[in-house]
């Protein structure tokens, strides 16, 4: 059974529809890309999925559950993680913190009398865990900077360093290269790849950049106008003419 | 039926005036997103120049009103918009929320300042004369009241036409979209912004010298409830709409005084019902419109083209200032604390124990604002809860202050744990008007219960046995204020911190990685609640006998905007403000009484910097200075090389 498997999701916005009667599936530990054309409804489906927006019509079923109206915590705490297009960092904090507090919540031994008898520091565990991520990622040389001071590639690094934290079966990526330049989104696309080795972790990766959804993914869907009108192994979507005339928009 | 009517031609001026106001507030909450707050104490101000000039210094009415209505508040206006607002058209609510209160408290200070403080009894009528009546809808109503319901009419009906059919109207629609955006296309946006704040201005201005002459006397206070009630009926209308606001405002006029009519006279339910209705409105609305809560800020499209806000200074670690420090600590704060008694004997030892209590009371708005970045505009009235639990465990069962602050603490976490649920719905604005809807409720309703309040006496609560002394309840005190300091380190370090921390940078961020909003807001909500009941009860205790008008809500926002002058971010912030709010009025009091009103003035104007310094005025200078002392340490160490 496929670990992420959404069926019939439809949404509106006043008279737009900006997705209607659209499936999809994720398996655990796969690479799916999700792509088309600027509104096509990419980063709506995103907010559906994860219940930033209720869909009009549709279910959304995570590794054997239901998540209709279930709130954006209760989700991440089943194992969804996501990245933001816009990067959403916690201000005033360095990226270190960022993966510590992401490491308590999933732990969730935050109680406040623990916070009262000074209980409520990282032990050696959660620091060494935390450790491993940066490590990871490659940016234990940057995480005790604020997270204003670090770069555009930096930031979406910490970004997907504090998703990871809480152990997704589930990765949500949403336009992780945008705003990167050519050596970052390469880097990039290599930590997403160590990612997937060691973690085995499902992505589903929103992007713009077809060189790094043809790196990183074994299998597309093709978006557009909230319709999906292509799906299968990565080549053979980029082969159909239906998708070169609507996303690429080349003549065939 | 008849007596109905008559109610709702009497509530019906009311309604009027708000109304009025209201339309002020749509107008400049759409041009420049701030919810201005300021704006009774800006009717305040002009009701106050008309009585000046009109009832001390014998003006001819219309010469009066020609300078508090078209000259006065229109400056004022002026002012508040090049001065302020146009520099934070595009900053966060709350920062635009925290200026807009800080001249709430500041405003009516400064008039009384320049007209004194004294009683102001009869306010001059505006157009009509109140003491000849007039036939309306088959009831009587005085001149006055024929005013309000005229200009208000005429005002609504021009401004309406206004917004439609001038350029200026249509400009002032896409200026609060984005101002960067509207110049782009060659529309001078501060000239739209300054046109809808000057108008605002003349608004408030009538609106101040209409509502006046409906009171016995000028108050301060009764312009706040104007604002209220105005917020209300701005609600009713989405913020947007006219023709809503309008209805609202009479909605609201007329409710009120309907109500009050039917409510057994001079009952508890009467005289508190009667200035609650609106704020009750108001938070119905809130909590069952949800358009009005999902209104997003305005993010400006071009926003980015600003440097990002700079980051918080850091605290200053070095070793050798850490040093100096623990000497000035070790020698600055006895004598601080002890030196003045040479001059003041016992008055300095109880200054000092009042400060100390107001310090803890402001630790909750520390715990609370300065963790979770929420506004509330109610901290004192917990505080309230918190002493008047205190005191009747020691009337009826005898039970020592000690235990007082324990249950009292209780009590408030419970109360404030109870206020939070529907609040945390809201957030950012709306959060802060439904605290302050708490705060008046409190005040005019919970307070005056016999049970509660103790009625007109008040209730006693003596000093704990062993702790009677001056000395010994100094410390209590002291003891007191460490344990409640220790809980908001505690908590600021520990898991609670680091989740509010994440959430004050992005709540949805935070969600995506599990951490449950509304749990950690709870939580913090009740800490904070649970110690300003502490800081009650010992103020009570302090006092020795507490009454319902001690709690009144005006402190609670003098208090949030003198915590957030001082810095909220830290314990020595709450501890600074606290003991400022002791010295500060003593100092005056004793060496320039004349200046004593300014206080609240004085206080408000760190709110007014808090756009440009979140950590706090007087945190940002504390920092500033140290990194000065540093730099001169290093200077100093490196000459002899």
């Amino acid at each position: 059974m496929a670990l992420l498997e959404a069926t019939g999701i439809s949404k509106r916005f006043g008279g737009i529809e900006a997705l209607s009667e659209l499936s999809l599936f994720v398996d655990a530990g796969d690479a799916v890309g999700l792509v088309g054309p600027n509104g096509a409804g990419k980063t709506t489906l995103f907010n559906c999925l994860l219940g930033l927006l209720r869909p009009d019509t549709g279910r959304v079923i995570f590794d054997g559950r239901d998540l209709g109206g279930m709130p954006i915590h209760r989700r991440a705490r089943f194992g969804i993680g996501r990245t933001f297009q816009r990067m959403e960092l916690f201000t005033e904090m360095t990226g270190r913190e960022h993966l510590l507090v992401a490491e308590r919540a999933r732990r969730r031994d935050g109680a406040l009398w623990k916070d009262l008898l000074n209980r409520g520091g990282p032990s050696a565990d959660e620091i060494g865990r935390v450790d491993a991520t940066l490590d990871l990622l490659g940016i234990t040389d940057v995480a005790d900077l604020p997270v204003e001071a670090l770069s555009m590639g930096h930031g979406r690094l910490v970004e997907l360093g504090r998703a990871l934290m809480t152990e997704p079966k589930l990765l949500l990526l949403d336009e992780p290269s945008s705003g990167l330049d050519r050596t970052e989104s390469l880097a990039l696309s290599g930590v997403l790849a160590r990612v997937q080795d060691e973690r085995t972790t499902a992505i589903l990766l929103v992007e713009h950049d077809l060189d790094m959804v043809l790196r990183s993914v074994s299998r597309l869907y093709v978006l557009d106008f909230g319709v999906l009108i292509a799906d299968g192994p990565t080549a053979q979507v980029m082969a159909d003419a239906g998708v070169r005339r609507a996303y690429l928009g080349q003549a065939v | 039926m008849s007596r109905f009517i008559t109610f709702a031609v009497f509530g019906l001026s009311y309604g009027c005036v708000y109304s009025l106001a209201a339309t002020g507030l749509v107008l400049t909450f759409r041009t420049s997103g701030v919810f201005n707050m300021a704006f009774g104490a800006q009717a305040y101000g002009s009701a106050a120049v008309y009585y000046a000039a009109v009832k001390e210094s014998h003006w001819n009415r219309w010469a009066g009103l020609l300078l508090a209505v078209v000259v006065v508040g229109p400056l004022l206006g002026f002012a508040l918009d090049r001065v302020l607002f146009r520099h934070i058209r595009t900053a966060p609510q709350v920062v635009k929320l925290i200026t807009a209160l800080g001249l709430l408290v500041g405003i009516p200070s400064v008039a009384q300042f320049f007209f004194g403080t004294d009683n102001k009894p009869n306010p001059p009528d505006a157009f009509w004369s109140s003491h000849t009546f007039y036939r309306f809808l088959g009831s009587r109503i005085d001149g006055n009241q024929l005013s309000i319901i005229v200009t208000a009419v005429a005002v609504v009906v021009a401004l309406g036409l206004f917004l439609r059919f001038t350029s200026i109207g249509l400009q002032m629609r896409a200026v609060v979209e984005s101002p960067r955006m509207v110049q782009l296309a060659g529309i001078n946006a501060d000239r739209v912004g300054t046109t809808a704040w000057v108008l605002s201005g003349l608004i408030a201005g009538l609106a101040g010298v209409l509502l006046a002459p409906t009171h016995t006397a000028l108050v301060d206070r009764d312009f706040t409830l104007l604002l209220v009630a105005a917020m209300a009926a701005a609600a009713f209308g989405r913020l947007i709409s006219l023709p809503l606001t309008l209805l609202g405002g009479l909605a609201v006029g007329v409710g009120q005084e309907v109500l009050a009519g039917y409510l057994p006279l001079n009952s508890v339910w009467a005289k508190g019902l009667r200035p609650s209705f609106p704020f009750l409105v108001l938070v119905g609305l809130l909590l069952f419109l949800p358009g009005l809560r999902q209104r997003r800020d305005t993010t400006d499209p071009l926003a980015a083209c600003d440097p990002p806000t700079p980051a918080l200074a850091a605290s200053h670690g070095d070793p050798r200032l850490r040093r100096i420090n623990r000497v000035t600590a070790l020698v600055g704060i006895p004598a601080i604390v002890f030196l003045p008694m040479l001059a003041y004997h016992h008055t300095w030892l109880n200054v000092m124990t009042l400060g100390v209590v107001f310090s803890t009371i402001m630790l909750s708005i520390t715990a609370l604002t300065g963790l979770s970045g929420q506004i509330s505009l109610c901290q004192f009235s917990l505080a309230g809860v918190g002493a008047f639990t205190a005191g009747q465990l020691a009337t009826r069962y005898d039970l020592s202050v000690l235990w007082g602050i324990l249950i009292g603490a209780a009590v408030a976490a419970a109360v404030g744990a109870l206020i939070s649920l529907p609040a945390l719905r809201l957030g950012g604005v709306y959060l802060a008007l439904a605290t302050l809807a708490f705060a008046l409720m409190a005040d005019n309703f919970l307070f005056p219960l016999h049970w509660v309040g103790g009625g007109q006496s008040g209730v006693q609560i003596p000093k704990p046995v062993g702790f009677s002394g001056e000395w010994a309840f100094f410390f209590l005190s002291v003891v007191v204020l460490a344990i409640c300091g220790g809980i908001v380190v505690l908590v600021r370090k520990g898991t609670t911190g680091q989740y509010l921390a994440a959430l004050r940078g992005s709540e949805t961020a935070a969600a995506t990685i599990g951490i449950s909003p509304a749990r950690a807001k709870f939580t913090v909500f009740a800490v904070s609640a649970g110690i300003a009941g502490a800081g009650g009860a010992l103020y009570g205790s302090s006092v020795t006998s507490v009454n319902s008008d001690q709690f009144n809500f005006f402190l609670s926002l003098a208090f949030m905007v003198l915590v957030l002058t001082t810095g909220v971010r830290t314990v020595e912030g709450a501890v600074n403000a606290g003991i400022a709010f002791a010295v500060i009025p003593f100092l005056l009091d004793k060496y320039a009484s004349n200046f004593n009103v300014l206080v609240f003035a004085l206080f408000a104007y760190g709110s007014l910097t808090y756009a440009k310094h979140p950590e706090g005025i007087v945190e940002f200078q504390k920092r500033r200075s140290l990194a000065a002392i540093t730099r001169w340490l290093d200077r100093k160490q490196v000459a002899p090389t």
